[in-house]
């Protein structure tokens, strides 16, 4: 008899792959899917769900489907990749500094003199002087 | 910084500029705002002076071990006092612009 083509096992791994690989261009791209990353984890548990059913069913019933050895193997990768994931955006990401020295409110700010992307100088003092505050937003840049 | 330019109206209309701040050249900057559309100002502390002078340095943690800034916003007023810091535990949690206009309003912008 033809053993037929194991879809749920392939299905869920690539859904697996694009749980993975869509935080940064698609889900850190919005605070609401970025801040937990639900979305990626509810696309995780799909893949998984249907890696299970597939592998499962390869094991109950080998006689008609197969992907015992591929199944078998993706399952693992899967796991892997999702901890990969996990220790990403739980413990990689929260990598920095204390800034324990960073300044607090009721402190002056201290003055700077910075250029713009057009190569201006721009003060802060400029800048206080024209607007009722001004919101200062450090980033980590792209060097 | 998607988010800040979106509501980039708001802080205009209430009198607040807003300004990033990174080790960026300003050739580095100027492609990222060209990229992705950000009309307001972003300069450039190639030696993190002003980053370390704030107290939101994250040493060696750069391209070639060069000392950068942590994720971190400040709130200043007009007479260029701090009134609001928001510093992350997680680089990819960043203030959101809503939580700083709150802030705005209950300091009485």
């Amino acid at each position: 008899m033809k053993r037929h083509w194991n879809v749920p096992i392939w299905a869920g791994f690539v859904i697996v792959i694009v749980a993975l690989v869509s935080y940064i261009p698609i889900f850190a791209v919005f605070p609401v899917t970025r801040d937990v990353p639900w979305a990626n984890y509810l696309l995780f548990l799909l893949g998984g769900g249907l890696l299970g059913v597939g592998v499962t069913r390869a094991f109950r019933d080998p006689q008609h489907y197969r992907g015992k050895i591929s199944g078998s193997v993706l399952a693992v990768l899967s796991v892997l990749l999702l901890g990969f994931f996990v220790v990403g955006t739980v413990y990689l990401t929260k990598q920095i500094p204390l800034a324990e020295r960073a300044l607090r409110p009721g402190q002056p700010a201290p003055p700077f003199v910075l250029q713009d992307i057009a190569g201006k100088q721009v003060a802060s003092s400029e800048l206080l002087k024209g607007h009722r505050g001004v919101v200062l937003v450090f980033y980590r840049g792209y060097w | 910084m998607r988010g800040f330019q979106q509501h980039l109206s708001e802080f205009h209309d209430r009198g607040f500029e807003v300004v990033a701040i990174s080790v960026d050249s300003p050739a580095e900057s100027q492609k990222l705002c060209q990229s992705r559309g950000y009309s307001f100002p972003f300069l450039s502390d190639p030696d993190a002076q002003v980053i370390r002078q704030y107290g939101v340095l994250h040493p060696k943690a750069g391209e070639d071990g060069k000392d950068i800034a942590r994720p971190a916003e400040f709130l200043l007023d007009t007479a260029g006092t701090i009134r609001w810091v928001n510093l992350t535990d997680d680089i990819r949690v960043r203030a959101r612009p809503e939580a700083v206009l709150a802030e705005i309003s209950r300091l009485g912008g």
